[in-house]
């Protein structure tokens, strides 16, 4: 191999291992699995305990606004996995536009989320309220998974915005391309599974009647 | 590892959109059936209907139906894990 031929191949195999790198980035989403697995555990656990006191504390849900949202992650969802499509097909335009609805949908999903906390707030039910605290264990319990699982959940949101900001600029300058787009990749992979565990959240919290 | 283009070809805009459709008809399904009294059933309902939107998602969206073997070894083990931890919670709930 002569000199030359060493430097183009050293050029083409420089710091790039795409199926090396999303299967790191797999492995990482089953670590999120479980530690979101685990609150559903305790979920199941206190449901199969409290099944009557469930019931009654889902009400309190707003079933209207859970749809709404659910309905917003898909489509944002899709937006994203079209975003990955477009540059695939060298159309980087398409696939910019697609990521900034993708993060436009995740904005959605937090200001609808913070529309429902605050009317449940302004009801009195929050973490350690009075209001909660008279409740049944159950009721107790059910508001605290509440809290704790669509708050980690919108956090997770919160993280995705910054990482598919992040993306949108590498886009914008070509550091993501249509021949090199692991990172694109693995960001969607982030937010798909972002929606799946919604898909879960949603009929457990909202769908009780 | 060099992309295979031809992976690339099975989906179209044209897949996408149809599984986004199919997402979206799951969602309302599984909100019009919580409205009717199935009792215990409701729950196992709901739950089957999460388990195919899930699998539209994983498969499609986040192409694992494209990827090499270990990728479903890697989802396989891992969901495994999950039920193992399920049941033996529950063996040990539902007998107190």
């Amino acid at each position: 191999m002569t000199q030359s031929n060493q430097a183009v191949a050293a050029e083409h195999h420089v710091h790039r291992d795409d199926v090396g790198a999303k299967m790191g980035m797999w492995l990482f989403l089953f670590t999120e699995v479980l530690l979101f697995g685990g609150m559903f555990l305790a979920y199941a656990v206190y449901r199969f305990q409290y099944p009557e006191q469930f019931k009654l504390a889902a009400l309190e849900l707003d079933t209207t606004m859970g749809t709404l949202n659910t309905i917003i992650l898909l489509t944002s969802s899709l937006t994203m996995a079209l975003s990955i499509l477009a540059l695939q097909k060298r159309n980087k335009f398409f696939s910019i536009i697609n990521l900034l609805l993708t993060i436009f949908f995740a904005f959605g999903f937090m200001i609808n989320k913070y529309f429902e906390w605050s009317a449940k707030f302004s009801h009195g039910i929050y973490p350690g309220s009075e209001e909660l605290l008279n409740k049944q264990n159950g009721e107790i319990v059910f508001f605290g998974l509440y809290y704790i699982m669509t708050g980690l959940h919108g956090l997770h949101i919160i993280i995705g915005i910054v990482i598919l900001t992040f993306m949108l600029v590498f886009l914008i300058r070509d550091s993501i391309t249509h021949d090199n787009y692991v990172k694109l990749e693995n960001s969607g992979l982030y937010w798909h599974l972002v929606d799946l565990i919604w898909i879960f959240l949603f009929p457990l919290f909202y769908l009780i009647h | 590892m060099h992309h295979e283009e031809s992976k690339h070809h099975t989906t179209g805009y044209g897949t996408y959109i149809l599984v986004w459709l199919a997402l979206v008809a799951l969602t309302s399904i599984t909100v019009t059936v919580a409205g009717i009294d199935f009792g215990m059933v409701a729950l196992a309902i709901a739950m089957l209907i999460a388990g195919i939107k899930s699998a539209l998602v994983i498969n499609i969206f986040m192409h694992i139906k494209y990827e090499e073997p270990i990728f479903k070894v890697f989802l396989l083990v891992s969901g495994f894990t999950i039920v193992v931890i399920f049941i033996l919670t529950f063996l040990d709930v539902v007998n107190r």
